[in-house]
């Protein structure tokens, strides 16, 4: 949530995808939606499949989502158990099947952005199928960690230090280097800001296959990437965040009762703090939603973040924080009245009281503004708090 | 004194041609900033005229420097071309390059921090996805408004940016030497404790305010680093404590900062390093006041 939508996380058959069109080596693999197509599937890649569950998030072997399947027919039969399963609240919609593999090790690798360090990390073990973050708390020493320099990337040298720090064995050390510049192609090509292969393993013939992988894109990038637009998961957002940024708004759902509009993502955050806080004295109410309408908040940007609002069912009342900088408070307080009244004509319910506060640029005349129209919804409170703690209580009645 | 920024500052800009350029030129023409010109390749030999202010176009960061001596850049190039006019500054060796623009990818970033650091860090860059700073009645370079406080004796450094202002606007009465908005990306040139530093070493700062929100762990070092060097009061604010966990970077990022990010989690650290942190911006600004008048 921070700074708005900047990352975008894939599924596992997406990042299989990328890696295969960047030569990481891959196993034969394809996604589907019906249980019914698993038949065709299984058939192409030999009859016998592993049927995984597509879920952004970890743990789906232990819950199930992963089954082996001996032939066609029995494919459809897995295909039909784990399509519609929740695995920790995320409803299966997509199984990739995949041809089967002859695993011996199990190893680790990712590159990603050291942020403490505001550059690039290779991350590499030979204690791979496990939760990464298991081995890096019990044995430390088992997950080697390199620099990788923004400019030069993973060349052949820094592929072989990644190796040799992590201590793959001789006989597969070529392969690994080979596919952690190859992962490197992956994540400078792709703008990504994770590339995560877990596990990398070594099959009975020896080689080196990337069997499950995790991949996170940066959304800023999207400039010179215009076909990671297509790789965003438009399903699984909330109806309200779709409508939201149908409208170009920058808005998370949560789960309280005070709808919350503000200017700039610190002060929307902290408005949200703040009426949590207030809401410990009013029956527990919390914040319903994070809503940054930015800089210039037109009438028109104003209507289209109050309609996505009041249109939440949870919401009881409303807090529109903003403090202008360059954003002027006139320009907001006619926002608001224009707002209302336009949803009004469109024939919206608009009876959810608002609480307003305004400071900073033009603030005096944007009072002004909302006094003079004298809504029947429209209060204004002077203090960022003392606003926070009425719209609260105006939702906890 | 202040810090980064003062009146003798001479300042360009690139992209002082483009909207966004213009009238941001404009504001900081009208809060007191010297802007010495503007680059544009393709405008070089114009000027624009502020208000009866002409300022003259230069074709490059380097040959505004030598024209005429700027030593501040102020950056609000779409961010397609963001990298390569950080880099052009970095060349140019400016001392100090305020990137404002903001949507800038990581790669680019991280590009243009790692360059910077090849050619010895002559450059300080504050930003990206910023407000820029202001040593209020001195200067201002980018786009913090300069009419909500005034100079004063408290350091201000934040990631966010109407945060900066809220609080700029509580502590208006009492004023700031200088106000940082470092900005709240993945990678960002001066950190919070640079920030800190530059504010301790500063004779006309008593007391510093250091606004934070969740992600990565740069208020834990500054909590560090506040232990260690810091010997003035530092209060601080962070923002977040109610927000969902944001999808960070799976469980990978959290094993390379060696902290989860939370609110929570800052606020403790920056408290055991004896920094007096508000729950919210107002109770901040009542905490600096103590501090002040205590």
């Amino acid at each position: 949530m921070e700074k708005g939508r900047t990352r975008v996380d894939l599924f596992e058959y997406q990042a299989r995808d990328l890696f295969a069109k960047h030569g990481v080596p891959v196993l034969a693999g394809e996604v589907i939606n019906t249980p019914e197509a698993a038949r065709e599937v299984a058939e192409r890649l030999g009859g016998r499949a592993v049927v995984k569950a597509q879920v952004k998030v970890g743990g789906r072997g232990k819950a199930g989502g992963v089954k082996l399947a001996s032939d066609p027919a029995d494919a459809v039969e897995k295909a039909n158990q784990i399509l519609g399963m929740d695995i920790k609240g995320h409803t299966v919609h997509k199984v990739m099947l995949a041809q089967t593999a002859d695993i011996k090790e199990e190893y680790y690798v990712s590159l990603l952005l050291d942020r403490t360090n505001r550059t690039f990390l290779a991350m590499a073990s030979v204690e791979g199928g496990v939760e990464i973050e298991v081995v890096a708390e019990q044995n430390p020493d088992a997950l080697a960690k390199i620099p990788v320099d923004a400019i030069e990337g993973v060349t052949p040298e820094k592929a072989a230090e990644i190796v040799a720090a992590a201590k793959f064995p001789a006989e597969i050390a070529d392969q690994v280097a080979d596919v952690l510049q190859q992962l490197w192609t992956v994540f400078i090509n792709e703008d990504a800001l994770l590339v995560e292969v877990n596990p990398l393993v070594k099959t009975g013939d020896g080689k080196i296959i990337a069997l499950d992988g995790k991949v996170t894109l940066d959304a800023n990038a999207e400039f010179r990437q215009p076909e990671h637009a297509a790789l965003e998961d438009k399903a699984a957002a909330n109806p309200l965040e779709a409508a939201a940024k149908a409208k170009g708004l920058n808005y998370v759902k949560l789960d309280g009762e005070v709808g919350i509009i503000g200017n700039g993502a610190g002060l929307v955050m902290s408005t949200l703090d703040v009426v949590a806080y207030a809401g410990e004295n009013h029956g527990n109410v919390k914040p319903a939603n994070f809503l940054d309408i930015g800089g210039g908040a037109s009438a028109e940007v104003m209507a289209n973040g109050l309609e996505i609002i009041l249109g939440d069912p949870d919401v009881k009342s409303v807090f529109v924080n903003v403090f202008g900088g360059i954003t002027a408070c006139d320009a907001v307080a006619n926002g608001i009245v224009q707002a209302l009244e336009l949803l009004k004509s469109k024939g919206e319910d608009v009876s959810k009281p608002l609480v307003v506060r305004l400071d900073g640029n033009n603030a005096e005349l944007g009072r002004k503004i909302l006094t003079d129209a004298n809504h029947p919804l429209v209060q204004q409170v002077d203090t960022m708090d003392g606003a926070a703690e009425r719209a609260a209580e105006l939702a906890a009645k | 004194m202040a810090i980064f920024l003062t009146k003798e500052s001479k300042v360009i800009v690139q992209g002082m041609t483009g909207s966004e350029g213009q009238k941001h030129t404009r504001r900081m023409l009208a809060s007191g900033t010297n802007i010495v010109g503007g680059v544009n390749p393709r405008k070089a030999g114009t000027t624009v005229d502020f208000d009866g202010n002409e300022v003259p176009v230069f074709g490059s960061v380097k040959e505004a420097v030598e024209a005429t001596g700027a030593d501040v850049t102020v950056i609000f190039v779409p961010e397609k071309f963001t990298k390569s006019a950080v880099i052009e500054a970095i060349d140019a060796e400016i001392p100090l390059a305020v990137v404002i623009t903001e949507g800038i990818a990581v790669h680019d970033s991280a590009n243009f921090w790692a360059y910077a650091g090849q050619k010895g860090n002559k450059t300080r860059i504050i930003g990206p996805n910023c407000p820029g700073l202001i040593t209020p009645g001195q200067s201002n370079a980018g786009i913090i408004p300069a009419d909500i406080t005034k100079p004063g004796r408290i350091g201000l450094v934040s990631k966010s940016g109407t945060l900066t202002y809220q609080m700029m606007y509580e502590l208006r009465d009492i004023g700031f030497s200088s106000c940082v908005g470092i900005g709240g990306d993945p990678v960002i040139g001066t950190t919070h404790i640079d920030a800190l530093a530059a504010f301790e070493a500063d004779p006309d700062t008593d007391l510093i305010v250091m606004i934070g929100e969740i992600g990565g762990d740069a208020e834990e070092r500054a909590a560090d680093f506040i232990k260690a060097n810091v010997t003035k009061p530092v209060v601080g604010y962070v923002a977040g404590f109610t927000a969902p966990e944001g999808k960070t970077m799976g469980h990978a990022g959290a094993i390379v900062s060696g902290s989860s990010g939370t609110a929570q989690a800052k606020k403790e650290a920056l408290e055991a390093a004896g920094v007096k942190v508000g729950k919210t911006p107002t109770e901040t600004a009542g905490l600096a006041r103590a501090a002040l008048a205590g």
